[in-house]
């Protein structure tokens, strides 16, 4: 009932495919940013198959070799290839940044909703805790989570690191999902929901939560960016994955600090693709807001 | 590139040995005044210099104190006396007599006297509940400690040892004073009072020591500086930054070959650079207590993955690693010769053949997938590379190691718990002799300086075994056997032996290089020509 007359995504299961060409159609360079995210994340995937070498194998015999068939992004003061590391790099950064930003914008719009349902002294208090976290730079916040947490790798993955990039995220959804909650618990659907005398919590994900699934989305992938380029400062800063785990931030900061000049090559290239996988991920956010928000459809 | 390379090193390495002649010449009159900053790479984790055993700890604190003797750098390692003046060794070298001198007075302004001596030795050989004495073992054959009168004091020996007269030149052995041990046997951790050239002003963790001229240091004229500052350095792009602008004249410890080339060629002939082999090895201890490292099939398995002369070829490159040795420094008088060296487990020159053999031990041993961590420290040099070469090493025989980076205070608390599978030690010495350096091997429960919480008494016998040899070829033999069955059991192997490599500014004078970092750091000599 509710969701009927809500602002819904524009994707009936009858007519996904023209949906998605919809997308394209008036997105085409959300749809190119969308293109390099899934050419990452299959590379990520299938980096095993991809990557030409292991991104641990030491060769001495090409350390520090310029860019060549060989070695097409070339190697480190290791011999490492640099192709194969920023491959791999694509795993734990994509890894870490989906769990981080799925993690964060989760628990956000959870606190943003339950903010914006319950009001009153409730409200109160979240909003002035979001606004003391949200006083913090985000840099400084993972930095303080991190320092105290230590490390916890399940799976290859440091969850703590996940922790730590993910609760700067919180606040910040939470508060951008509240506003759009507070529009919502006004209509009579949800005074309809609670006059028959149905649960918070059914009226919560019944009925709010998949009309704040549109912002949620555009959050969710405008902070993976932002995991990415947190992981890689906390990695540059030795906070982050540690050596020899091939992550763009850390391939930055090490040897390559010694070498950079002798070797430009073994900054460049994980640093090209930090920032293509920010600028994409941006991008796709941007598009995706664009597409499902209908204030920006008039 | 690789030849800009080339020639960066070939223009430093010319440097180098052009500048110690600069080094050596004979150098103006001592200067007295100005304030030395230099860099300390790492926090120190105790003031305490008998339990500690990083450089961290000698570099801020070894100001403040003194010792009985210590090394004379311009004939290393021939002695000379600290608060020491003269000494007599009787015949069967079970007597050692110390006559100290009258002037050494502590910064609270109480006399040093045999008391202190004894006090200070009877806490490194005997230490208290609660206290920690790293080398307690090389003093074990002490048996008695004398003050006839104040200004002398007797070591009586069990049995002659051929060690102990240099190791009353331990930069280690800080002297205390008798009254506060007496006071709180634990005050040497919580407070700075010795009798060195400079007196304690503050430090401040994660930035700084600072120390004033000891007015009444012993050494008259000494020291010449008013103070020093030893700034604490996590970072080391961020201490190099700082020597290569001047904030800091000098870091003691040593800097990589990159930084070496990346230093002179900013500043030139400013910069003066000093190297040499290093009495200090990279370490790998396993954690005897824990499966599967408790079988020696596994230890000794991941010993012989590791291939040694290849990567001595590659991380000296890199890192402040360069030569492949035993239990003792290449080239030192006790060391194994490379042909021997190469017919021990993990030292061979066949990496392929070690390798396949590896596999074969751990298939044996029912750990065919082996996977563990390993616990390094967050140290660049040369933790980092070495660490990273051997997360390699042991994937080229199917197990896999996540490599964990502690700081020294969780580093040192992970290895004095046990709380470790794999830990790349370090064996810190400042003298090439074997009753320091085996200690690294003995049985944990002689030697806390053992991380591998291994008991092997087999060990502990030929170590007793060549302490007690007073024949050099003898010695020798046994030290050789004693080799043999330390990496045959390799409850903790050697990886490489450090080179040490110096930068200091030209202005900075009377500092002396030596092949250990832990000496020459009290900076009494140490002026300023400007």
């Amino acid at each position: 009932m509710a969701v009927a007359s809500a602002p819904a995504l524009p994707s009936p299961v009858g007519r996904r495919r023209a949906a998605w060409l919809d997308f394209i159609i008036a997105q085409p360079l959300g749809a190119v940013a969308l293109f390099v995210v899934l050419v990452m994340a299959l590379a990520a995937i299938f980096a095993d198959v991809v990557a030409p070498y292991d991104p641990l194998e030491i060769d001495w015999g090409a350390m520090l070799s310029a860019p060549s068939m060989e070695h097409p992004f070339g190697t480190d003061s290791f011999g490492r290839d640099i192709f194969t590391r920023v491959i791999y790099g694509a795993r734990t950064a994509l890894a870490i940044g989906l769990l981080s930003s799925l993690i964060g914008c989760t628990l956000g719009a959870a606190i943003g909703i339950a903010s914006a349902y319950f009001g009153g002294r409730v409200d109160m208090v979240v909003q002035r805790l979001v606004d003391m976290f949200l006083a913090f730079p985000i840099i400084v916040l993972a930095l303080v989570v991190v320092a105290i947490l230590g490390r916890l790798p399940v799976l290859g993955v440091d969850m703590n690191l996940v922790l730590a990039i993910a609760v700067p995220i919180v606040p910040k959804v939470a508060r951008v999902i509240r506003s759009s909650a507070l529009t919502i618990v006004t209509m009579p659907y949800i005074d309809a929901a609670r006059t028959a005398g149905y649960s918070h919590l059914r009226i919560i994900l019944r009925h709010i939560a998949p009309n704040v699934a549109a912002p949620y989305l555009i959050l969710l992938t405008a902070f993976i960016a932002q995991a990415i380029l947190l992981e890689a400062s906390l990695s540059f800063l030795g906070l982050g994955v540690t050596e020899p785990t091939p992550a763009w931030g850390l391939m930055l900061s090490g040897n390559a600090s010694d070498f950079y000049r002798e070797a430009p090559w073994m900054i460049l290239f994980p640093g090209l693709a930090i920032s293509l996988a920010v600028f994409a991920f941006n991008l796709f956010g941007d598009a995706l807001r664009d597409w499902l928000d209908p204030k920006f459809k008039t | 590139m690789k030849h800009s390379m080339l020639a960066g090193a070939v223009a430093a390495v010319s440097l180098a040995l052009a500048v110690p002649a600069i080094a050596q010449a004979p150098s103006a009159t001592p200067k007295r005044g100005g304030t030395l900053t230099f860099a300390i790479s790492a926090e120190a984790p105790t003031y305490d210099c008998h339990a500690g055993n990083t450089y961290a700890v000698v570099h801020a604190v070894a100001p403040f104190y003194s010792t009985l003797l210590k090394f004379d750098l311009s004939k290393y390692p021939a002695v000379e006396g600290d608060v020491a003046e003269s000494w007599e060794i009787s015949p069967d070298q079970k007597t050692f007599t110390f006559r100290l001198r009258d002037n050494v007075v502590f910064h609270d302004g109480t006399r040093l006297t045999s008391r202190d001596v004894r006090a200070t030795y009877e806490r490194l050989r005997n230490p208290p509940p609660g206290v920690v004495s790293v080398r307690r073992a090389s003093y074990e054959d002490i048996s008695e400690i004398l003050t006839p009168d104040e200004r002398t004091v007797v070591f009586k020996l069990s049995e002659a040892n051929p060690s102990v007269f240099q190791n009353f030149a331990s930069p280690w052995d800080c002297i205390y004073s008798a009254a506060k041990l007496a006071e709180d046997p634990l005050f040497p951790q919580k407070t700075i009072m010795g009798t060195g050239p400079f007196k304690f002003v503050e430090h401040v963790r994660g930035s700084h020591f600072a120390g004033v001229r000891h007015e009444q240091y012993h050494v008259r004229g000494q020291p010449y500086l008013d103070g020093f500052r030893g700034v604490i350095f996590s970072q080391g792009s961020a201490m190099l930054n700082a020597l290569q602008g001047g904030q800091v004249l000098a870091e003691f410890r040593s800097l990589s070959p990159a930084e070496r080339d990346r230093i002179v060629g900013t500043l030139g002939q400013r910069i003066r650079i000093e190297e040499e082999s290093w009495v200090l090895k990279l370490t790998v201890a396993f954690n005897a207590e824990k499966a599967p490292f408790n079988d020696p099939r596994v230890r000794r398995a991941l010993s012989m993955a590791i291939d040694r002369w290849g990567g001595s070829q590659g991380l000296s490159r890199i890192a402040t690693l360069r030569a492949v040795g035993g239990v003792m420094r290449p080239g030192s008088p006790f060391a194994t010769p490379e042909a021997e060296l190469a017919k021990l487990p993990g030292f061979g020159r066949d990496i392929r053949a070690a390798r396949e053999e590896a596999r074969r031990l751990l298939r044996e041993a029912g750990v065919p997938n082996l996977s563990f961590v390993l616990t390094n420290r967050t140290l660049a040099q040369p933790y980092t590379p070495g660490g990273v070469f051997l997360v390699d090493q042991w994937r080229q025989i199917g197990v896999t190691v996540e490599h964990r980076q502690l700081e020294t205070a969780a580093y040192n608390a992970a290895q004095a718990n046990g709380t470790f599978d794999v830990i790349l030690d370090f064996s810190n010495e400042f003298m090439d002799e074997p009753n320091n350096g085996l200690t690294k091997y003995i049985s944990s429960d002689r030697s806390p300086n053992n991380p591998a919480r291994a008991v092997d008494r087999d060990l502990d016998r030929l170590y007793d075994q060549q302490r007690r040899e007073t024949d050099p070829a003898k010695r020798n033999a046994i030290i050789q056997e004693f080799e043999r069955l330390a990496m045959e059991r390799a409850y903790t192997v050697p990886l490489l032996w450090w080179h040490r490599i110096v930068a200091t500014h030209q202005h900075l004078r009377g500092w002396q290089m030596s092949p250990s970092h832990l000496l020459g750091q009290s900076l009494a000599g140490v002026w300023l020509d400007q």
